[in-house]
């Protein structure tokens, strides 16, 4: 009669494991990021390498230190998802050293030092944003306009090298150009109204497919929705946060420019212009960050779309993904604990049901 | 009929094709059969048969002993060889005291006769009847039935619900019995309902038995009382406490019993073996086992008597193709890895599965990264990713605050989490930790108690003793005093 | 830049030091430590920790002079909930997790001296002279004053048996690798 290690049930399992949850995000946004790259030529994919290379690099090194299982911690593939999302949000012609920065900001700062994956309060690719948005607001406000690949307007490949490893030598005064974000924002101080500045940002047609100076991740509404869908339908996410929060931006813009359309730009023009979309389904949805309820996903939701708005309008940041994020990471443990699901047998408060009279069911 | 939809609940994969065809067999009589005097919730047995004592079947070999017990009748004729210990089917490989029988082959019966008017027993009568039987609750919990019904009687439980969900994958046992053996399961369900006064019973059928639907409600149509219900197919649909909301829309609330809202549950096979005892006036004495998993050649379902081993089972299913990755004893979720084959089938046992690595589908454990899918597929409402991490770091407080109280250990959450961490081992484990410092609480605070009144009766001894020495020493000075007055006086 | 050094470590520092001068300064006295870590303990004042009794040696445990593993009996249980009461993080990793310790007679020896049963602190042993003593296992703390003056050395400390009954599912550890059973 050996006495054994018990081992426990369950003794059979759903087809699911983090790698297959994270490879299915990294498939979803696999076209938006072609068409960043496309969009924005060689320097692009260039800083997409790196950005994806020195995480890689950065989450080894505090395996290491940190004598955590190696194999596991890199195979996950959590911490090359950070960084995709990281380099989505770069200027796509930042010189290479933003994108090391941003990797280690986003794998050591966001989520080694909290003890590894699953364990950080923060959204690690926003806080690698805003921590290189406010040390380094020159290179990463530094917009170009799309020079796609293998047309005209591509600088070819040499060229591209050049503006990854030599920024300094790219002659931005004469390719540099403001976002459609930041130029509402310029223009709007400049006391002119919104249907002017309107004629002279794109289009909602151009918008929509991303034709736009931004990031990769600001491109094209369509393909984010697109990768947004596979991800519901693989119920890799919920519907829930991504649809509070663009619920939310779509209804506030909308009054605001209702109320005064001179001040206010339309819902579609924060709808489909900066990382409002890739946010709503790939960012705010992170499960660690993010709340752990439906009604609270949905609360998170709401209060990210807000945040957005306000700052976008009020604040001195044209684009305010990654402070609204922030933001909003700090409350979802609040959420979390007032967001509770009710127990079977127990009340909201957790008391357990009354027994309802039994004589009066039968009278009646 | 309408139901209720509860919230959460996983889909595993049903896995019963291999024997939800197959007839219940017969398993031909082992060589010895190992009878644990416990294999029910509660105090264990105790034998009433000495070692080379001859057994008929049926007989009595252990008397429940109190309320929350059971008795153990002799699953076929022979002799008792020994009283030992033998290996439990149990993970932590711990012996089980049994009743060893070797058989004589003749499986002769003892003298038993059924009700001659089962239909105007009294229930007192009818729950000594299912308390002689020994007769606990056959859907793995085995808790005794008698008390269960004499419950009933008490609360006036006017609901009967039949289990017949088998929500577990691999498990055909109720799906044959229902098909198989209706007559006497309508019959059976029909005196539980005498017994307890329920004015109607409710048998909750999942809908991936279409057979046992067609054939159970055909058979309950004549008598108005009994209802059939097709329930969804969703795990844990068999769980007490969420068929009880599935078929009448009321929860159990926490700490109470379904009895305190009116309604009882019992299992298909323990309606079944209520037949038998009051029809028949047999005892339990075997019950019907799934034998399935990759790792077995011919899947089957079988009669077998209590005390088989599963060796013997499994050499009877044509061997084991493989050795099998998780040998259980249950279905996949819910059920115990049991040591090895050399256990005794025991009155909770409705299935022996023994898995592949295929089937087992289980993957290395990794970090929580809070995805939430476990809070959205448990059914009792409660936030399993929190639970685990408090109970990880010790704080078995939070961890009760969260629910683990109310856990009822279905395995739903294990199931679906991505990072394969062991969910359900740390609630079992919080479970057992808060017991065990419910105790030490409770004996600390006895001995506590009988120290100190130690140290009161000790000081009580020593102020008597003070006195008695006060007032020996007054005694003495005055008999001194009196000595010398006396002398004082003489002079 | 000299100047931006200079100045947030002076902020640095005297913000720090007028915390902790805060923290001694309007300290609030603590609720009654001492009462409820003699509640915590066996109360059967067996000496083992080298105390006179349970409570002196809850005094110098919320002292501080006492660590948290002082009590034998208590084991690691106790251990662990002093470290819980007292909020300090304890190594606990060389206390074997023994599980209760009860005394047992052996009966074969016992010569019915009654010395045992005078000594239990909690009257766990019944005997009488020349009559075989025993333990009453509930009432045993384990403080072991019974087997120390037992002249025919017939008391022994034993390990609760783990039986059906009392198994209970242990902690769960990190797993390194997928674990099977098969045979």
């Amino acid at each position: 009669m050996s006495r054994l290690t018990p081992v426990s049930g369950p003794h059979t399992h759903a087809q699911i494991s983090i790698q297959r949850i994270m490879l299915t995000v990294m498939l979803a946004l696999t076209p938006v990021t072609c068409y960043g790259i496309y969009l924005y030529g060689w320097p692009a994919l260039n800083l997409f390498i790196i950005t994806l290379v020195s995480a890689v690099i950065v989450e080894a090194l505090c395996l290491y230190i940190g004598k955590r299982p190696m194999k596991q911690g890199l195979g996950d593939g959590s911490g090359i998802l950070s960084a995709w999302l990281v380099a989505l949000t770069l200027p796509p012609w930042a010189p290479w050293w933003i994108a090391v920065v941003a990797s280690i900001c986003a794998i050591l700062l966001g989520k080694q030092v909290f003890g590894g994956l699953g364990q950080n309060v923060f959204n690690p690719a926003m806080l690698a944003r805003v921590i290189i948005l406010i040390s380094f607001p020159v290179q990463m406000t530094t917009w170009v306009n799309p020079q796609p690949m293998f047309s005209e307007q591509d600088p070819g490949f040499i060229a591209g090298l050049n503006v990854t490893f030599n920024n300094e030598t790219v002659d931005w005064d004469s390719i540099s150009t403001a976002s459609p974000l930041g130029y509402l924002k310029t223009e709007l101080t400049l006391d002119r109204n919104v249907a002017a500045i309107m004629t002279e940002t794109p289009d909602w047609q151009s918008s929509l497919m991303g034709v736009t100076a931004g990031s990769m991740g600001e491109t094209s509404a369509v393909l984010i929705l697109l990768g947004g869908i596979l991800l519901l339908m693989k119920r890799i996410i919920s519907w829930h946060g991504p649809v509070a929060m663009l619920a939310t931006v779509t209804v506030i813009a909308a009054l605001f420019h209702q109320a005064n359309p001179e001040h206010y730009a339309p819902a579609q023009f924060h709808l489909l212009n900066g990382a409002l979309m890739l946010a709503a389904f790939f960012i705010i949805t992170d499960p660690v960050t993010s709340p752990n309820t439906a009604k609270g996903q949905i609360v998170f939701g709401i209060g990210c779309g807000l945040l957005m708005y306000i700052i976008r309008t009020w604040g001195s940041y044209p684009e305010a993904i990654g402070f609204a994020v922030l933001l909003m990471n700090c409350f979802t443990p609040l959420i979390d604990h007032y967001l509770r699901p009710r127990i079977y047998g127990r009340n909201r408060k957790g008391q357990p049901l009354a027994i309802q009279q039994r004589d009066q069911e039968e009278q009646s | 009929m309408k139901f209720f939809s509860f919230k959460g609940g996983v889909h595993p994969e049903g896995n019963k094709t291999p024997t939800t065809s197959e007839a219940i067999q017969s398993f031909p009589l082992p060589a010895r059969l190992y009878v644990p005097l416990q294999q029910h919730i509660g105090a264990p047995a105790k034998p009433v048969v000495e070692v080379g004592q001859t057994v008929l079947k049926g007989e009595l070999i252990a008397a429940s002993q109190g309320n929350v017990s059971a008795a153990v009748h002799a699953p076929s004729s022979g002799t008792v060889i020994e009283i030992a210990e033998h290996q439990a089917p149990h993970p932590s490989g711990l012996p089980v005291v049994c009743i060893i029988i070797e058989t004589d082959g003749r499986d002769q019966w003892i003298e038993h006769s059924g009700e001659t008017d089962p239909w105007r027993l009294s229930e007192k009568l009818i729950a000594q009847r299912i308390s002689d039987a020994g007769i606990v609750g056959l859907g793995g919990a085995t808790f005794p039935s008698a008390l269960k019904f004499n419950l009933g009687l008490k609360q006036q439980v006017k609901t009967l619900v039949i289990n017949g969900a088998e929500c577990e994958p691999y498990l055909t046992s109720d799906d044959r019995l229902m098909q198989e053996r209706t007559g006497k399961l309508i019959d059976g369900i029909r005196i539980m309902m005498l017994g307890m006064s329920a004015s109607e019973a409710i048998i909750a059928i999942e809908d991936n038995k279409p057979q046992a639907l067609k054939i159970m409600s055909a058979a309950a149509e004549s008598y108005p009382e009994l209802k059939v219900l097709k329930v969804p197919t969703r795990y844990p649909m068999g769980s007490e406490k969420h068929l009880v909301y599935t078929v009448t829309g009321k929860e159990i609330p926490a700490g109470k019993l379904a009895a305190d809202i009116g309604i009882m549950v019992h299992n298909v096979g323990t309606a079944y073996a209520v037949y038998e005892a009051i029809f028949e006036g047999k005892p339990l004495v075997s019950r019907i086992v799934t034998i399935s998993g990759g790792a077995v050649n011919q899947p089957r379902n079988l009669e077998v008597p209590f005390g088989t081993l599963v060796s013997n089972l499994i050499d009877y299913c044509g061997g084991l193709k493989q050795t099998p990755e998780r040998l259980l004893m249950g279905g996949p979720l819910m059920g115990l890895v049991i040591p090895g084959l050399d256990v005794p089938i025991i009155k909770g046992s409705n299935g022996i599965v023994a898995l592949t690595k295929d089937e087992l589908k289980v993957k290395q454990q990794s970090a929580c990264i809070r995805c939430s899918r476990c809070v959205s597929a448990c059914p009792c409402g409660l936030v399993p990713l929190e639970m685990a991490a408090n109970i990880k770091a010790g704080n078995f407080d939070r961890a009760v605050e969260y629910g683990v109280k109310d856990c009822i250990s279905c395995g739903s959450c294990a199931y679906v989490c991505p990072a394969n961490i062991p969910l359900v081992h740390f609630f079992n484990y919080a479970k057992g930790e808060l017991v065990a410092r419910q105790k030490a609480k409770q004996q600390q605070e006895y001995t506590a108690e009988l120290a100190k009144q130690r140290q009161a009766r000790m000081a009580e001894v020593e102020k008597q003793r003070a006195a008695a020495k006060a007032k020996a020493l007054a005694a003495k000075k005055a008999r001194e005093a009196a000595k010398q007055q006396q002398e004082a006086a003489q002079s | 830049m000299i100047a931006a050094i200079v100045s947030l470590t002076i902020l640095g520092l005297s913000i720090g030091f007028s915390l902790g001068f805060v923290a001694k300064r309007f300290k609030v006295e603590k609720d009654p430590l001492v009462d409820d870590i003699e509640a915590m303990l066996p109360a059967s004042n067996c000496g083992q920790c080298g105390y006179a009794g349970c409570g002196q040696a809850a005094e110098a445990v919320a002292k501080g002079d006492a660590p948290v593993t002082f009590c034998p009996p208590g084991g690691r249980a106790l251990a662990e909930q002093l470290a819980a009461r007292l909020g300090v993080d304890a190594d606990l990793s060389d206390m074997e997790d023994r599980g209760p310790m009860l005394a047992f007679v052996r009966e074969a020896t016992c010569v019915g001296c009654t010395r045992c049963f005078k000594a239990c602190p909690t009257d766990a042993i019944v005997g009488a002279p020349k009559m075989i003593h025993t333990v009453i296992s509930e009432a045993c703390t384990g403080c072991g004053a019974c087997v120390d003056i037992c002249p025919t050395e017939c008391l022994m400390m034993e390990e609760v048996p783990e039986t059906l009954s009392n198994w209970r599912w242990p902690k769960p550890q990190p797993q390194t690798q997928l674990v099977s059973t098969a045979a």
